[in-house]
């Protein structure tokens, strides 16, 4: 069984219906990407999973258990994270200030200093800028420290929505090169994006949403030859 | 000059009281995101429910400690009650259920005590000498009670784990759930913090008017609310700046004659004006409308 599974979920803004029927599976160990238009519901699947939004009709399983009907804390306590959209990182609060939050349902002070270093390792630049306002970090420091806050509450699987968006080619490279990194320590990953290139090259399996339905899927290397994927989303 | 140090420190005293009722305005706007316009209104209920244990226990020190307990707890029934079901719902159907709790527990308290004031004799504390200055024993006390609660809670909200889960979910309640953070338990916590500090204000308060009656809040709840509007509702320090400045005016105002009877037209002229130069208050931060 998946690790996480989305039957026929429903979703609406309002009367608008933005996901009609989406179903998809993430196992354990795999890096899958939804990749998908403006508007196509990428990040509203995200925020389903992860109870910030109402779903309707359909059901989300993790681990075997239903997640659908849960609230967002208790979601997170299961071991599932979301790096969400725009980062969202607490801007009044010091990168280690964010950095803690992120450890807010780990109990052990001693694992969570270990982790903090753990991090810093990975991001020296987080350590040089650890007592700093994270509101006033570049956006691509803020992205990473946003991914390090995720990895502070060790889940077993991390949602990504949308880590490329407004960063340098240079710095996009960096960020995949990191989730890479996280998928080798054993998270799973699940990864939305509008950069589909970079993410059907490094995904497992794939699929392609389009206005609230997915239309297609396979194989990261099935898709980026898949000719009607390439026009849309590749850019011919 | 006497006289001047005599009035600053009266004003330091008033402030701190208003400071205190104000932290709960604030602290409940900056993280429920409401105005909770009852928020004056559970001062009188604690100065009701401080009388009554005085009565059954006739001592004065444990009625206190029972009355900020229960305050406490009638805040956070508040919140359960009335706005938790509104959560989501627009801010003017929370403002108007705002003002329906607090006239709900006006004609509550009425119906229980009566409309006529009741006399609240707290303790009879005498003056002291100061380097030759004569102040009154109470307000040393409003004012060191002000410190400490400032201290420990501008410490807890810095370095608590709860303290900074409270600045998370006031600046952002969607990522502070993805960390894990129950929001509603943090709401209710806000208000239990809240409304024991408006229990303390309520006591403190005593000292200066020992008198209540159904609407003992109103006056201290809209001199708060103004004072946190004046310091930058949401922002902690703030409200406590804005306490103590309004306090200030007002004594300063009142031991002047020709100003005296306009004392509260001067404080709400200098909301008007400070509204008008900078319409987030002293401290307050522009919030960015987030898509």
């Amino acid at each position: 069984m998946a690790l996480l599974e989305i039957n026929n979920i429903e979703v609406y803004y309002g009367v608008i219906k933005a996901l009609k029927g989406v179903s998809l599976e993430v196992n354990e160990g795999e890096i899958v990407a939804l990749i998908g238009a403006n508007g196509a519901g990428k990040s509203t699947t995200m925020k389903a999973v992860m109870g910030l939004i109402k779903v309707k009709e359909g059901s989300i399983t993790y681990n075997s258990k239903r997640i659908d009907k849960l609230k967002t804390h208790e979601i997170v306590k299961m071991g599932l994270t979301l790096v969400p959209e725009g980062r969202r990182i607490f801007q009044e609060l010091t990168v280690y200030e964010n950095l803690m939050m992120g450890a807010y349902t780990i109990k052990s002070q001693e694992k969570i200093k270990e982790d903090i270093k753990e991090i810093f390792s990975l991001f020296p630049r987080l350590e040089e800028r650890k007592n700093q306002i994270a509101g006033t970090l570049s956006g691509g420091e803020q992205q990473m420290l946003a991914i390090s806050r995720a990895l502070m509450s060790h889940p077993k699987m991390m949602l990504l929505d949308e880590p490329s968006m407004g960063l340098s080619p240079i710095l996009v490279d960096e960020v995949f090169g990191i989730i890479k990194k996280i998928h080798e320590n054993g998270t799973t990953i699940f990864i939305v994006e509008q950069n589909a290139e970079k993410a059907l090259s490094i995904a497992d399996k794939a699929y392609v949403l389009e206005t609230g339905n997915v239309i297609l899927s396979g194989t990261g290397k099935e898709l980026k030859s898949n000719d009607s994927v390439r026009k849309a989303y590749l850019g011919g | 000059m006497l006289d001047f140090i005599v009035t600053f420190i009266n004003g330091l005293s008033l402030g701190g009281i208003y400071a205190m009722i104000a932290l709960g305005y604030t602290m409940v706007y900056g993280i429920a995101k409401m105005l909770n316009f009852a928020h004056g209104d559970i001062i009188m209920v604690s100065g009701y429910i401080l009388i009554v244990f005085m009565g059954i226990t006739g001592n004065i020190p444990l009625s206190i400690l029972i009355s900020i307990f229960f305050a406490g707890m009638f805040g956070v029934l508040m919140e359960k009650s009335a706005y938790m079901p509104l959560r989501g719902a627009s801010p003017l159907a929370v403002l108007i259920t705002a003002i329906g709790v607090s006239y709900l527990l006006q004609s509550v308290a009425q119906m229980i005590f009566g409309s006529a004031p009741k006399y609240v004799v707290i303790a009879n504390l005498g003056s002291v000498n100061l380097f030759g200055l004569s102040i009154q024993l109470y307000k040393i006390i409003t004012l060191a009670v002000t410190i400490v609660i400032m201290v420990v809670l501008s410490l807890f909200i810095k370095f608590s784990k709860t303290g900074r889960a409270m600045i998370a979910v006031s600046e952002d309640r969607g990522a502070s759930g993805l960390m894990g953070i129950d929001s509603n338990k943090i709401i209710s916590i806000t208000f239990l913090i809240g409304a024991m500090l408006a229990s303390v204000a309520c006591t403190l308060y005593f000292l200066l008017t020992p008198n209540i009656n159904p609407t003992f809040g109103a006056k201290p709840g809209i001199k708060a609310f103004t004072a946190a509007v004046i310091g930058g509702i949401g922002s902690i320090p703030g409200a406590m700046i804005g306490g103590i400045f309004l306090g200030i005016i007002e004594c300063f105002s009142n031991s002047i004659p020709v100003l005296s009877p306009y004392t509260d037209a001067i404080e709400f002229l200098i909301l008007i004006i400070l509204l008008l130069v900078r319409p987030t208050g002293i401290l307050g931060k522009k919030r960015k409308e987030k898509v």
